[in-house]
């Protein structure tokens, strides 16, 4: 009987434990100096060049993929940003859609953050200096959870919008390819 | 009828200084259930107290027994009737006069009432005052206008999460509820500044959500609104120049609006007058260009977990836009 008690009391601990994580919730995410998205400022002639060299690292996985608290904030900024203008939410519109398995400038998260900061060709606006760094972390989270790359305890559940498409939890796991790999042409040496 | 008065409470947001029709009823309703029930206590206790003194015994003597005749019976059954009546009766009282409140306030409604629109956001008030010609439709935030002694129609309802709407001077509260409008009509009959707040816990910056209810005399509020209406001058001075490309060249511009430029996102409040208004962050700081500053460049040490994102700007940009701020009368 004790035993079982004890049991009980560890599996409560366990979730408890593991449920932590996912439902912690920064809301000081320090001065604005630490936030490089906005080191490089916008002008007509170079929209986001000055860019620190390489792409950054990414963050702690912990802090916005592995929490339903920052994942929900980016889906909130996917619509505030308007990224649904273009991207509608993940079916693709204007822009290309964000819940399957083709991605065009590559799915790691470092890749996204690069897209959302400095723009792609052919339409996709630079946000640089216009979103901190821990908002474009969180956006990053989401676009992935949309295509079920997230846990599904974190990926935001309930949309406001008419329900066309599954919940970002309840939607397959793609997988996507990292890179679009050109194979050389057969014959060419 | 006499009228119950509890001593005047004083203060620009309570429930005991009524100031609209709205809130004199529910006023002169509390006071009733406040009195009576008040009277009932004392005299509760002062029977217990009264049984107490009375005692019948000491530690060292047995109880003697309770002795009944004709008479004590008779007095003692007349008075646990009279109790029972008495007790029924003022629950009666009690009835009545919510009901009659529930009445007064919804005979307040009129068809030819001033419309106001209240949005809850988390965490601020945006605030639309209709008009048929669309251009002048007027846009704020936090702070309300109204004439003196006109009814105002307020119409509501939440762009996110439960909130309700409550300045206790004025009316009682009416919760916001997305996807649903909330009507009621109420009405202010002395100048002065009415604070509200939010009255219905809706996340981290609940305590943070209050606005200010101005009443003014009629000409004044429509200087006011004739005011609003008119969209953002273009900044005269260089530096306010220089503020306004800063506005247009950082996160400002993908949550806020100022009429008259290119700024137009609907996300945070309007700023087209914001310069008019008393208060920043929805009532939590007095809008001055120290306060406004500090909340620019990083708000999450203000209002934590607000909507706002710390900005980088440096010492000459700052400054430049708090230039061009100011112009937004």
């Amino acid at each position: 009987m004790k035993v079982a008690a004890y049991l009980a009391l560890l599996m409560v601990a366990a979730v408890c434990a593991g449920g932590c994580k996912r439902e912690h919730r920064v809301f000081d995410p320090g001065s604005p100096q630490t936030q490089v998205a906005n080191a490089s400022a916008l002008n007509e002639i170079h929209a986001g060049a000055q860019w620190s060299p390489g792409p950054p690292s990414s963050p702690s996985r912990v802090r916005y993929d592995d929490n339903a608290y920052a994942v929900s904030e980016g889906k909130r900024l996917f619509e505030s940003y308007n990224c649904v203008g273009c991207h509608q939410h993940g079916g693709g519109g204007i822009g290309p859609a964000l819940m399957d398995a083709q991605w065009i400038y590559g799915s790691h998260p470092e890749q996204i953050y690069e897209t959302i900061v400095r723009g792609r060709p052919n339409g996709m606006p630079s946000f640089s200096g216009k979103i901190p760094d821990y908002q474009v972390w969180e956006l990053v989270a989401y676009v992935r959870s949309m295509s079920g790359q997230l846990r599904e305890d974190v990926a935001p559940g309930r949309s406001d919008e008419m329900p066309v498409i599954k919940s970002e939890q309840a939607r397959p796991k793609e997988h996507p390819s990292d890179e679009h790999q050109q194979k050389p042409p057969e014959g060419q040496p | 009828m006499i009228l119950l008065a509890v001593p005047g409470f004083p203060g620009n947001q309570s429930s005991l200084n009524p100031v609209g029709p709205g809130a004199s009823h529910i006023e002169f309703e509390f006071s009733l259930i406040f009195w009576i029930t008040t009277a009932v206590y004392i005299i509760v206790l002062a029977v217990l107290v009264i049984g107490v003194i009375r005692r019948r015994h000491t530690l060292d003597t047995m109880p003697e027994p309770l002795a009944t005749n004709e008479a004590t019976e008779k007095r003692a059954r007349i008075g646990v009737t009279a109790a029972a009546v008495v007790t029924v009766v003022l629950l009666f009282v009690m009835l009545i006069g919510s009901f009659e409140t529930g009445r007064a306030l919804g005979d307040m409604n009129q068809e030819n009432a001033m419309p106001i629109e209240i949005y809850g956001h988390q965490w601020w008030w945006e605030v639309k005052y209709p008009n048929n010609d669309a251009y002048k439709t007027v846009e704020t935030a936090n702070e309300i206008h109204v004439p003196v002694g006109v009814p105002i129609r307020f119409r509501g309802t939440s762009r996110d999460v439960i909130h309700s709407f409550w300045a206790p001077n004025v009316s009682g509260k009416r919760d916001l509820m997305p996807g649903y409008n909330a009507e009621f009509v109420w009405q202010v009959d002395q100048p002065g500044r009415w604070r509200g707040q939010c009255a219905e816990y809706c996340g981290e910056q609940h305590a943070h959500m209050s606005f200010e209810i101005v009443a003014e005399p009629k000409d004044e509020f429509t200087q006011w609104l004739t005011n609003q209406a008119q969209s953002s001058v273009q900044p005269a001075t260089p530096e306010a120049n220089r503020g306004q490309q800063v506005f247009m060249t950082h996160a400002c511009v993908l949550c806020h609006s100022i009429r008259g430029t290119s700024a137009g996102s609907r996300v945070g409040p309007d700023l087209t007058h914001l310069a008019s208004r008393s208060t920043i962050a929805a009532g939590t700081l007095p809008n001055t260009a120290g306060n406004l500053g500090g909340w620019i460049l990083n708000p999450q040490s203000i209002k934590p977990g607000c909507r706002m994102p710390p900005n980088q700007l440096s010492g000459t940009e700052l400054q430049d836009l708090l230039a061009y701020l100011e112009t937004l009368q």
